[in-house]
């Protein structure tokens, strides 16, 4: 902490600029220790839990360059996987004055940062920490009944809610709808429990004896929160299906939905849409490279050799699956550095020009 | 005039060492497709033990940059002053070379590190990064060895091939490349201002102005950093301080204007026209990195101390591939080309240098 308030201090002086120019001083403290730095925020893993077979919880230690977040926002979770560096975006499940930010990552099949923190997250292990967001958040003003329902890995943001109006001193009324496959799924039954003062109801969709019985219905709204009225605030995060179920209850809602990407890299390679995000062009792929649609589209991209060798047009892929024209492999990650002049889209693609 | 539709491509021949070399459109296909094949291989295989690699070499870099100068505030007792100096130099070289020239040329810019990003990174030395970008990751490396399209050869300065046509002010030719291997980082910092055009009258000083004020802008921070800053914090021992940072600035001049002087400049290396290479296929943009390259033979640090430039052939065959490589791949290079009968390019420093001095002072007299 000594070292950090030290540096943040020092690194704003001109000198202590010049005297570790080009770099800067985050390049040079890193190295001590990777999580002093002021320029980026990072976090140290400093617990990993299992509370679930398909999910890690873990706990987070930020640096100072992180500003905190809100609630029911979420965060982008920088981990390096085999020398890459792979975001995804994770909402909190601590509460929003809580020194350390708690994590809870569902495994999902097939995905590779969800698979890896599962398999491989260890005390010590650092991460980086960005792009704070959202606005699925609690209002300033508290509502005096709040209803909550998640689904699955949508607990966690509800769970930030939650723990961050306890941690407040909360005196209204809290029911808490959560839906998990079965009881083993369910994360932070214990703790939840526990609580006094909160309405608990599990619901099991792949079997087991919960509080509920299917999915959500007006008879589980009744159950949770019975009557409720103008004074009632309702948060639902979870799948898409469960969203839509309980805004037909309750059109008011609050929500958030995440679905993990799927996606299906089009048979057909041209056709797709090009949004070029950084002027708002759009059109209509056909098959050339980026870098030369993006000039017939009437932009003027930094290029150099056009033969993949130079990097002069290299930019930031932030959607979509491309294709090396030289290579012929096609890549699907998100935020990706791409050469635009032998990089050429499959299906829909967005691209920072 | 238009161009023709379709170009017939035609068979290269050059005559290296007094024996021809010849490939025809067909070889030269499967010549590309073989190297191509390479690359991918390498690119497949890229992952941690790469970004391993390099963290090391950063952290020895700033290891010994700040145990180097923390050394020379000692410098009045001349062990440390010496052992200060050379870390310094060594700490110079390792970014320049095997730091900064490898990670702006995008060789780690898939690790999604954006301290080893292609486009932010900038170096150690009076040159900004995004000139350097410029001339050197497309000019030079595009137009290789072309006369008239790599200003490289030569910098705008000297007359480093044949085909440089000889006026009296090349007399000067091993003067002027004496001059520059002192100060070589600011000859590189002036690459980009095209000395050689202001002087002809095509583009005029007032054309340059931005790339002058970038220059300026970074040459003002380094001089500031290593002849201002550093010396007055050694309070009165900022002669010995003066001193280090000038020596150690000196070394890696000297050492990397010799590495890249043996690049492109020793016997035989092939130079080409404009007509030659106007079209070109990708394997015959390969044929002409090789012949226009040349290696140097040396040990493991050695290489590390060159920035893997010692693979110069490696290295313009595939200039976004992590340096390190460059040796594990160099003998299948090899013996690729001995199958296309390429000849490929290689010898010890001093070899190798000695032959690049004789051209030096050989060109400053008109061809025989």
């Amino acid at each position: 902490m000594f070292t950090q308030t030290l540096s943040r201090r020092v690194r704003r002086s001109p000198l202590l600029e010049l005297l570790t120019g080009p770099h800067g001083v985050d390049r040079y403290t890193e190295l001590v220790d990777p999580t002093w730095t002021v320029g980026e925020a990072r976090a140290k893993v400093v617990a990993v839990r299992r509370q679930t077979p398909r999910s890690v919880t873990l706990t987070l230690e930020p640096n100072r360059a992180f500003t905190g977040f809100r609630a029911g926002q979420h965060i982008n979770l920088t981990v390096e996987i085999n020398g890459r560096r792979r975001t995804r975006c994770y909402s909190p499940a601590s509460s929003e004055s809580a020194r350390h930010i708690e994590l809870t990552i569902g495994r999902h099949d097939g995905g590779l940062v969800s698979t890896y923190l599962c398999d491989h997250a260890r005390p010590g292990m650092v991460v980086g920490l960005d792009s704070v967001g959202g606005d699925f958040v609690l209002p300033a003003i508290r509502p005096r009944r709040i209803l909550f329902v998640s689904g699955g890995s949508g607990i966690t943001p509800v769970m930030s809610m939650l723990r961050t109006l306890r941690a407040d001193g909360f005196d209204g009324e809290i029911a808490f709808v959560h839906y998990a496959r079965s009881p083993e799924e369910a994360c932070y039954a214990d703790e939840l429990a526990a609580m006094t003062g909160v309405r608990v109801l599990h619901g099991y969709t792949r079997g087991g004896d919960g509080d509920l019985t299917g999915y959500f219905d007006a008879d589980h709204l009744a159950t949770a929160m019975p009557d409720p009225a103008d004074d009632t605030a309702v948060f639902v995060c979870g799948p898409p299906a469960l969203v839509e179920a309980v805004r037909a209850h309750c059109p008011e809602a609050k929500s958030e939905s995440f679905v993990p990407p799927v996606f299906t890299i089009p048979t057909d390679d041209a056709g797709g849409r090009i949004l070029f995000t950084d002027s708002g062009v759009q059109a209509t792929d056909d098959g050339r490279p980026l870098l030369q649609q993006a000039e017939d589209a009437g932009l003027t991209p930094e290029s150099g050799c056009r033969m993949g060798i130079c990097h002069t047009c290299t930019r930031r892929k932030t959607r979509g699956a491309v294709k090396n024209l030289i290579t012929g492999a096609v890549s699907t990650a998100d935020d990706e550095d791409v050469q635009i002049c032998v990089t050429a889209p499959v299906g829909d693609v967005e691209i920072a020009l | 005039m238009t161009a023709p539709a379709i170009t017939q491509q035609t068979t290269l021949q050059k005559t290296v060492a007094g024996k021809t070399v010849t490939l025809t459109p067909e070889q030269a296909d499967a010549f590309g497709r073989e190297l191509d094949a390479l690359k991918e291989r390498v690119i497949a295989d890229l992952g941690e033990r790469d970004t391993t690699y390099i963290r090391r070499i950063v952290k020895a870099q700033r290891g010994l940059e700040i145990a180097g100068r923390a050394l020379l505030f000692g410098g009045i007792f001349p062990p440390f002053w010496l052992a200060g100096t050379a870390m310094l130099g060594i700490s110079k070289i390792l970014d320049n070379m095997e730091i900064g020239h490898n990670v702006m040329h995008g060789q780690y810019d898939w690790t999604g590190d954006p301290a080893l990003s292609s486009k932010k990174f900038e170096w150690d030395t009076a040159c900004p990064a995004d000139q350097w970008r410029h001339s050197h990751n497309y000019m030079h490396h595009t137009y290789t060895n072309i006369v008239g399209m790599d200003r490289d050869i030569g910098y705008g300065i000297l007359r480093m091939s044949k085909d440089q046509k000889w006026v009296p002010y090349y007399l000067g030719n091993p003067v002027y490349a004496f001059l520059l291997m002192v100060l070589f980082q600011y000859g590189v910092a002036l690459h980009e201002l095209e000395t050689e055009r202001i002087r002809a009258g095509e583009i005029t000083i007032a054309d340059k102005r931005e790339i002058l004020e970038g220059i300026w802008r970074k040459t003002k921070k380094q001089t500031l950093k290593d002849y201002v800053a550093f010396p007055l914090l050694a309070g009165p021992f900022a002669p010995w301080v003066f001193a280090g940072n000038l020596t150690a600035n000196l070394m890696r001049n000297v050492w990397s204007y010799m590495i890249i002087f043996c690049g492109h400049f020793p016997e035989d290396v092939q130079e080409f026209s404009i007509e030659e290479t106007k079209a070109e296929t990708r394997g015959q943009w390969y044929f002409r990195q090789i012949l226009g390259s040349a290696n140097l033979t040396g040990g493991k640090l050695f290489h590390i101390l060159s920035g893997n430039l010692s693979f110069q052939i490696e290295h313009h065959l595939f200039p976004d591939v992590p340096a390190h490589r460059h040796a594990e791949i160099a003998p299948e290079v090899q013996e690729i080309c001995k199958r296309y009968g390429i000849p490929y390019n290689t010898g010890p420093l001093p070899k190798q240098f000695a032959t690049v001095v004789r051209k030096i002072v050989r060109l400053a007299l008109p061809n025989r």
